[in-house]
């Protein structure tokens, strides 16, 4: 056996050169691709986080899925808060492309008071089916699901769960952990919009996010069902304010209240979110930096969806569609899920009154072409 | 991903250290030094080994069976000299639980070093995958010389096709789960620049997946020539399948006889087929053909990873050995509706399988069947052992079609 390791130690570890290791992106249409040359690739080679991560295991979801000639999709995670520094030159480019222009010296304003909030309680509940409002929280100290080893994501659910649990009011919850739920509760928190999906999609794969899968996740909710945390999937915690129908206001108001309360809850415990006056809260996905926040509704659009300018008005407002299953699926019967575009460079409080606003005039212009109105006249301006 | 941060923090030379400042956070990138350092470096963890330990309560797996919390604790602290840890071998089987019914091994190399910094945990489990094979006490035997092959031709009524095929790795490049992006081009390199050489009903064309078109590649899959490209999670999972479809091809002779599959499981895979049941030409060919791209290699100053206690050295550890496996697609109308046929083929030392290959259902009556053994046995000693598992399935089915009864063979021995 010595002799066996003498030999092995004495093999010559091939380190090639950067041009041998930079990918082929020819076929590539994400973000990452865009943005990444082999000079700046040569140059990040050679650096890690404290953490070990590294630009491989920045951009190997990029480099696994190519994308899809319609759909931009970012292309690269984030294995540790240092990541958006140490990577700096290529994750900023990223940044001020998926962001509207947000520059590297730009400064992104947090926002959590509801009542900045004006209207948002009265969307009309024959069209607005329910109102949601989801962002991401990531904890300081640890690293992120693309990274973290089975200690950290277990450290990181005790944490969350250990805050949680001291909520109390309408807030008062219970945790259940993936790897002890029955197939019958998954499958009923799933029918109701409630919990996240078995990692399927090769984005998420790719990046190394589903290792252990169920080991250390879970979902948190409170008794009413209106406020759920989901532990470990592709962020430490994603947070959910919902209900039935079209009161945001109070979606929004459960949504402050339950964030500010358990960020005080970690405080207390002598840890933070990762924030900064750059980039706001700090996430696995560039995408969601900022507010990490998705405002949105399902909402009954028959007419509207089929005119011809309806993309031109979600654009004008700042607003996205998406099927009723979540990200990347189609809508049922004229039912979208309409959300806020935007992540970073608007408060939480601007983005979600920008869908309550833009709700509201799309219901106004649904029943206009249900009497067989124009809708020209109230077209929008772009905001 | 390999935690390269660790390795470096651990070996001889200086790291320098470039520090940047950011908005609101301290934190510092470290140049990456990629120093050779020695096998079974210390890696260091934040948390204790038994923070870490998977949960392992709902697993069927080799690796599930044997990675105690003890073995965990003594060998996470490691990483080879390429810096593959024990997190990374051992990721498959915790995404992958297993199935009641089919144990797999759960575990892979990073490269040819794992097994021996790992030795710990692979050692039971090549032992258990392998029949009770001790590599600690045992040594393999390597056979090429097909000339020793007894009676390899079937009848053509009942075989459809015969098929052998191996892998092997190449000394120096790390494996699959492992391996860079140039690491791999470099394997695709040697090996395509190794078959150019290839004269006579050797001689062939490579076909890089990147460059193939969809219909080519289509083809190439509907007459079993092509890997799949990968979705099972049991390979996935190991990261085997990064950057796909970048260094990845398929090299095969002019009369598609002879095949090699670069950088799908395994550096390559070696293939040889035919129609109908001439094993005995078949084997010829996949002896000439490996040793003579073992020539080609070595011209350029490359091996093939191989010890006289594993043998070839592949990625999975269900491979090692010969990584061989001989079968054939035969059709066995009567004996498959058998109830004795399990039995049979375990008696045998034989595998079916459905006409797809792993994890495939066969079509009608039609089974894939092959060898079970890999490791302790030669390459001539395993197709023998299928020469003569399967001339004795056409027995039977031959018995049945006339009435007769058929026996169960006594359990095969070396």
């Amino acid at each position: 056996m010595k002799k066996l390791n003498d030999q092995m130690a004495k093999l010559t570890i091939k380190r090639l050169s950067p041009e041998e290791e930079f990918p082929d992106l020819s076929q590539h249409n994400n973000h990452m691709a865009k943005v990444l040359t082999q000079d700046m690739f040569t140059k990040l080679r050679d650096r890690a986080t404290p953490n070990g991560f590294t630009i491989d295991g920045v951009i190997q979801t990029g480099v696994d899925n190519p994308g899809h000639p319609f759909i931009m999709t970012v292309g690269c995670v984030a294995g540790d808060e240092e990541t958006y520094e140490v990577f700096k030159e290529l994750l900023d480019p990223i940044i001020e492309d998926r962001h509207g222009g947000y520059k590297p010296t730009d400064k992104h304003k947090t926002d959590l008071n509801p009542d900045n909030l004006k209207g948002g309680d009265d969307l009309d509940p024959n069209y607005v089916l329910s109102s949601r409002v989801r962002t991401g929280r990531s904890i300081r100290g640890f690293c992120l699901p693309p990274h973290c080893s089975r200690g950290e994501r277990r450290g990181v659910e005790k944490m969350s769960v250990e805050a949680l649990d001291s909520l109390s009011g309408d807030l008062k919850g219970k945790y259940y952990a993936l790897k002890n739920m029955t197939d019958a509760e998954q499958q009923q928190l799933i029918d109701d919009h409630f919990l996240f999906d078995k990692p399927v999609s090769p984005l998420l794969l790719a990046s190394g996010m589903a290792r252990d899968w169920p080991d250390g996740r879970g979902i948190w909710h409170n008794d009413t069902k209106t406020f759920l945390v989901w532990v470990n999937e592709e962020d430490h915690l994603r947070v959910i304010s919902m209900q039935k129908g079209g009161n945001m206001k109070e979606v929004f108001n459960r949504f402050c209240t339950g964030l500010t309360k358990i960020e005080t809850l970690f405080k207390d415990k002598g840890t933070s979110f990762m924030w900064n006056e750059h980039l706001g809260y700090v996430l696995t996905c560039p995408s969601n930096l900022g507010t990490g926040l998705r405002a949105g509704v399902h909402v009954k659009i028959p007419n509207m969806s089929k005119h011809a300018k309806f993309e031109e008005v979600l654009k004008r407002l700042r607003l996205q569609k998406r099927g009723t299953g979540g990200v990347d699926t189609a809508a049922v019967g004229g039912t979208f899920d309409i959300s806020n575009a935007d992540r970073l460079g608007f408060s939480e409080v601007e983005l979600v009154q920008m869908v309550v606003d833009g709700v509201k005039l799309l219901v106004e212009m649904e029943k206009k072409l249900e009497k067989g109105q124009s809708i020209d006249d109230i077209m929008p301006a772009q905001k | 991903m390999a935690n390269n941060f660790a390795r470096i923090l651990s070996s001889k030379r200086n790291v320098g250290i470039l520090s940047l400042v950011g908005a609101g956070s301290l934190t510092a990138a470290f140049l990456l030094n990629r120093e050779h350092v020695t096998a079974g470096a210390q890696v260091r963890r934040v948390y204790p080994a038994s923070a870490e330990y998977p949960d392992l309560r709902k697993h069927n797996n080799c690796m599930a069976s044997h990675l105690t919390p003890a073995i965990y604790a003594k060998l996470v602290e490691k990483a080879t000299p390429n810096g593959y840890t024990l997190d990374q071998a051992i990721q498959t089987g915790v995404d992958n639980p297993g199935h009641p019914f089919i144990k797999t091994v759960g575990m892979v190399a990073g490269d040819e070093e794992s097994y021996e910094v790992f030795a710990d945990l692979l050692d039971p489990v090549i032992k258990e995958r392998h029949n009770g094979y001790d590599p600690q006490t045992m040594t393999h035997p390597t056979d090429l010389d097909s000339s020793k092959l007894k009676s390899g031709k079937f009848d053509d009524r009942y075989v459809l096709s015969s098929r052998v095929r191996t892998g092997r790795s190449i000394r120096g490049l790390s494996l699959p789960p492992a391996c860079t992006r140039a690491e791999r081009r470099e394997v695709e390199r040697v090996v395509v620049d190794a078959l150019a050489g290839l004269k006579g009903d050797l001689a062939g064309t490579y076909y890089s997946l990147t460059h193939m078109t969809d219909q080519e590649q289509q083809q190439l899959i509907d007459d079993h020539f092509l890997f799949d490209k990968p979705v099972s999670p049991l390979l996935t999972c190991s990261g085997m399948a990064r950057d796909w479809p970048d260094a990845r091809g398929i090299w095969h002779n002019n009369t598609k006889t002879f095949l090699i599959w670069i950088n799908e499981e395994d550096h390559t895979r070696v293939i040889s087929m035919e129609k109908g049941g001439n094993m005995k030409r078949v084997f010829d060919r996949f002896c000439t053909g490996l040793k003579e791209v073992e020539r080609l290699i070595q011209e350029k100053g490359w091996e093939f990873m191989w010890n006289e206690r594993l043998g070839y050295i592949l990625t999975c550890p269900s491979n090692l050995g010969t990584g061989l496996r001989a079968g054939v697609h035969v059709n066995l109308p009567k004996l498959s509706k058998d109830p004795r046929f399990t039995k049979i083929l375990d008696n045998l030392r034989l595998q079916k399988r459905g006409t797809g290959g792993v994890d495939t259902a066969a079509v009608g009556s039609t089974f894939d069947i092959s060898n079970l053994d890999r490791l302790g046995q030669s390459e001539v000693q395993l197709v023998q052992t299928v020469v003569d598992g399967v001339n004795y399935l056409i027995d039977c089915e031959k018995k049945l079609e006339k009435g007769q009864d058929i026996k169960i063979p006594p359990p095969f021995k070396k």
